[in-house]
């Protein structure tokens, strides 16, 4: 009975109690999540009230009227003289890029991976070595050199030649590789025996069995195609190719000068160059991380 | 190699070609290409080019201005990588220990990882406006008058709060991912022997994170000395002055600007071979990193 | 349905490099279960897969049925293999899984259908023909697979550990189901194994492997009974076979200088085998010092040292009370004799013919 009473007050006074250790965690998380979200609420916030405004006041907490005003003015208005470079066109650029860099990238390392694992091949180890010394140089160290390349090869303002030096790298398919290795010998063996042959098999069943690495791999590729900034700015000089990410520069470029700078629109094509990415990233998480975090093996 | 691979002859071939192809012609011919203009001296309109042995790298390091560009890449450098490493592994390890919202930070932690470098540089103009940039405005609540690119150190400490706010996510999610892959039985076993937590994330926790951590060291410090680029040509609007810049910038004004073809291509190769040793560093690490686990 | 002939099978995976398998004949009659049993690394895994065709043959001739097979194409040799890991292609049914080799070798829908569903029928699989494998359990998938190999009606089964990833119980339910499908449908099957008990089990004929060549051939109890060396005799029965540093010396027997049996042979050493379950406690015979004992309900095995060799007595009365020393004998037709540097089983009637031939 003694304990009872004694017990009782104490669980009390625990229940009562705030843990500290968890509102500590959250107030760290909560801090972090402002600081990497609040630049993007600030320009859309920005882009929501008229540009003379913004050029004296900067952003604020204020929601104007003039949102919709500037989508309209991004996505249809021109950056240039030309009028080409509206912010749709730069979108489709983009797209093109995107996706173009993502399933050029994605085709061709799976076929090579799948030779160099799949068939004994006398030159493989030489072709690995081959292959997988383009790991050690990003592009933006020859990035001289690979212009003139593909200035010769009359690839300028071209989305070939936009799109098909940027391949020439192996990551992706170093990342096939290693998934290839980790899938067991015998379902090869299996399929063999059932008669597949090695277009077959490929079809068949490594593809198949590849979806969630191909969909992975397409989330990052596709992000840093997007992304691409300087090799566009330097093969793509006809503005009716022009990137969005690349058009960054034009858009930074507007906001200087003797008119007033269009905080509105620009805010939003930069929204813009960043929305499907995001999306991607987002949407498709668990792909993306599984992607990011195994492709270092 | 699985041990019962296909035997066919020209299919591999077939199959190789396409990347081969391009490896070759966008790879190893201008990676070669760099290499030996590296040893020319290239007349500026074009007309020829004279073989002048070193002499394009003793210029390089001769060049006070070079040295100047590759000291302050090494201070960006490990500026960018202490700072996104550890915030982001403080914010990986609560993010790993709430009970609620965990999904939501989460998402709201990482989405920045598919942000463009330009328009990461982009922002910055913006919150460092000289009128009313936000942190413009919180540097001057302590007497700093911050002047973005008119001033060289603002203008450095500015690339890499941006850097950093760019490169959190990666180290976030391999951070997290490394503490979920800690066995719930290794937690529980240090959670028996310590009572302290901070005790217990020093001596448990930050050691098996170590080799996700030394992979993440490569991570950052490549890409601070190349995925920057987009960003700092923002901040700069195309135009440096006096402004600081890293080696992969100087390596693509000297080259395309300065038409120091010879010049340009020696600071590649030099690039290059600083590359080479990362990954050779890095390979070793990943050797470690099998004993570890 | 086909009888199977392997000779002077050997396998050398590069120039110069020691075999992994050598010089094996084994003749296995049509519908015949043969076990390949051996430690692992004895080469079994590699001589079943150059049954199968997924290793070349570097020596020697396969014949399934008539046919030399060294150069044929798995999928053309009319085998058909369950595999350790079962192989099931994880984005397919399970209707999917067993029809795939059909579907290749252009069989008809109605004829593949009509095979799929009897085989499903067979194994008890119907209900979960439009299931992945993923939503199976291991003995379910260890099914499919079997269906897949069923399906196909082929002239051999090859089967690579397929029970080694079971828990306990299961492996003796579906060992059983394996036997009696094989007896049902006749098929010659090749299978290999590390378990010995398993291979005793199943197989019509054993074949023990060690460092690639063939120790023994024979049916389980003719192996057990009469183990050609002391490695089969090692590894064939649980618990493993006593094996003792013994002397002959004018006649008799010797362990550890006690008297265990008359022997016609010339005095010298030889390696005596004794099975833990042929040893019997009594008053007298080879002193055996008790170190621990199992109790297993049915049994106790008792382990101690002979001399300090050690040794273990299935003992089949656990109720008795045990000193710290008992005696154990064996009786005549259950000692084995092995040649010491040979390790080679010296028959006993044999080396009493040749004895009295020589005298």
């Amino acid at each position: 009975m003694a304990d009872i009473t004694h017990t009782a007050p104490t669980e009390d006074r625990q229940a009562r109690r705030i843990n500290w250790g968890a509102v500590s965690d959250h107030a760290v998380l909560i801090a972090g999540a402002l600081f990497m979200m609040a630049p993007l609420v600030m320009l859309i916030q920005m882009s929501t009230i008229p540009d003379a405004e913004i050029m004296q006041t900067g952003p604020s907490l204020e929601i104007g009227n003039q949102f919709w005003p500037n989508v309209k003015k991004a996505l249809l208005g021109a950056m240039s003289f030309s009028g080409e470079d509206t912010g749709l066109s730069m979108f489709r650029s983009s797209m093109i890029l995107g996706l173009g860099f993502a399933v050029g990238k994605i085709v061709i390392s799976m076929l090579a991976a799948y030779a160099i694992v799949y068939f004994r091949l006398r030159f493989a180890t030489f072709a690995f070595w081959l292959i997988f010394t383009t790991l050690l140089l990003p592009l933006e160290v020859r990035i001289v050199p690979s212009y003139e390349v593909t200035q010769k090869l009359g690839l300028l303002n071209t989305y070939g030649g936009l799109i098909i030096p940027l391949i020439a790298s192996a990551t992706a398919t170093f990342f096939f590789r290693q998934f290839f290795l980790s899938v067991p010998d015998e379902l090869v063996e299996a399929a063999r025996i059932d008669g597949a042959g090695p277009v077959k098999f490929f079809i068949d069943i490594l593809v198949p069995l590849s979806q969630t690495m191909i969909a992975a791999i397409f989330i990052i590729m596709f992000v840093f195609g997007w992304n691409q900034y300087l090799w566009p700015t330097m093969i793509t000089t006809d503005e009716s190719k022009y990137t969005l990410v690349q058009g960054i520069k034009q858009i930074t470029q507007s906001l200087e000068g003797t008119h007033i700078p269009e905080f509105g629109r620009s805010n939003l094509l930069a929204v813009l160059a960043v929305l499907p990415p995001v999306a991607v990233v987002i949407f498709f998480q668990r792909w993306f991380v599984k992607g990011l975090t195994e492709s270092d093996k | 190699m699985k041990r019962a691979g296909f035997d066919s002859r020209w299919l591999p071939v077939f199959l190789l070609m396409p990347q081969l192809a391009i490896i070759l012609v966008f790879f190893y011919w201008p990676a070669w290409q760099a290499l030996q203009s590296s040893f020319y001296l290239e007349d500026p309109f074009g007309f020829g080019s004279t073989f002048v042995g070193f002499e394009n790298y003793l210029r390089l390091f001769r060049s006070s201005e070079y040295l100047r560009t590759a000291g302050f890449t090494v201070v960006f450098t490990v500026l960018v990588t202490f700072f996104a490493l550890s915030i982001a592994l403080l914010l990986a390890v609560k993010a790993d220990k709430v009970l609620h919202g965990a999904r939501t930070y989460r998402t709201l932690l990482m989405w920045v990882y598919a942000v463009a470098p330009p328009v990461a540089g982009f922002i910055t103009l913006i919150v460092f406006n000289q009128r009313w940039g936000p942190l413009t405005e919180f540097f001057a609540l302590f007497g700093w008058d911050f002047r973005v690119r008119l001033d060289y150190t603002d203008t450095a400490i500015a690339m890499v709060i941006a850097s950093v706010w760019k490169q959190i996510p990666v180290n976030f999610i391999f951070f997290l991912s490394g503490l979920q892959s800690i066995p719930r039985a290794v937690r529980e076993a240090a959670l028996i022997d310590n009572r302290s937590a901070s005790a217990r994330f020093w001596t448990v926790t930050f050691p098996l994170l170590a080799p996700t951590g030394f992979f993440l060291l490569i991570i950052n410090t490549t890409y601070a000395l190349f995925d920057t680029f987009g960003l700092i040509d923002t901040i700069l609007r195309n135009n440096p002055g006096d402004n600081p810049i890293t080696l992969v910038y100087k390596v693509y004004v000297d080259g395309f600007r300065g038409q120091d073809i010879g010049g340009s291509s020696a600071q590649s190769v030099v690039l290059m071979v600083l590359v080479l040793a990362l990954t050779i560093f890095q390979f070793r690490m990943v050797d470690r990193r099998i004993h570890y686990t | 349905m086909a009888k199977l002939t392997l000779s002077q099978v050997g396998k050398t995976y590069a120039a110069g490099s020691q075999a992994a398998v050598s010089g094996v004949d084994i003749d296995i009659a049509d519908g015949e279960f043969i076990v390949l049993v051996g430690p692992s690394g004895c080469g079994k895994s590699t001589l079943l897969r150059m049954v199968a065709g997924l290793e070349t043959v570097t020596e020697g001739e396969i014949r399934i049925g008539d046919r030399l097979v060294n150069h044929v194409d798995p999928a053309d040799r009319d085998i058909a293999m369950v595999f350790q890991n079962y192989a099931l292609y994880p984005h397919m049914t399970v209707r999917g899984n067993m029809a795939y080799g059909l579907k290749n070798r252009g069989e008809s829908r109605q004829a593949i259908n009509d095979r799929v569903e009897q085989a499903a029928r067979m194994l008890e699989l119907t209900p979960y023909l439009d299931r992945k494998p993923r939503a199976l359990s291991g003995g379910q998938r260890q099914r499919v697979a079997m269906g897949r190999a069923i399906v196909r009606e082929p002239a051999a089964f090859l089967f690579d550990e397929p029970l080694s990833n079971l828990d306990a119980k299961l492996r003796v339910t579906m060992r059983g189901e394996i036997r009696k499908l094989q007896r049902r449908l006749g098929t010659t099957s090749l299978y290999v194994t590390h378990d010995q008990l398993e291979a005793m089990t199943l197989a019509d004929r054993l074949v023990v492997l060690n460092g690639g060549k063939v120790e023994q051939i024979g049916a389980p109890l003719e192996v057990y009974n009469n183990p050609a060396s002391t490695f089969v005799a090692a590894f064939i029965g649980s618990p493993a076979m006593n094996l003792l540093d013994a002397q002959v010396e004018g006649g008799t027997l010797m362990v550890e200088g006690h008297r265990l049996a008359q022997v016609a042979r010339d005095a010298g050493p030889v390696t005596v085998g004794l099975r833990p379950e042929d040893l019997v406690l009594s008053t007298s015979g080879l002193p055996l010092r008790i170190d621990y004992v199992e109790e297993l309900g049915a049994q106790r095995i008792i382990h101690g040292f002979i001399g300090d060799q050690p040794a273990a007595v299935a003992d089949g009365s656990p109720d008795a009370p045990l000193s710290d020393i008992v005696h154990v004998t064996a009786a005549r037709a259950d000692i084995h004799l092995f040649d010491t540097t040979t390790g080679k089983r010296m028959d006993l009637p044999a080396e009493t013919q040749i004895a009295e031939a020589t005298a």
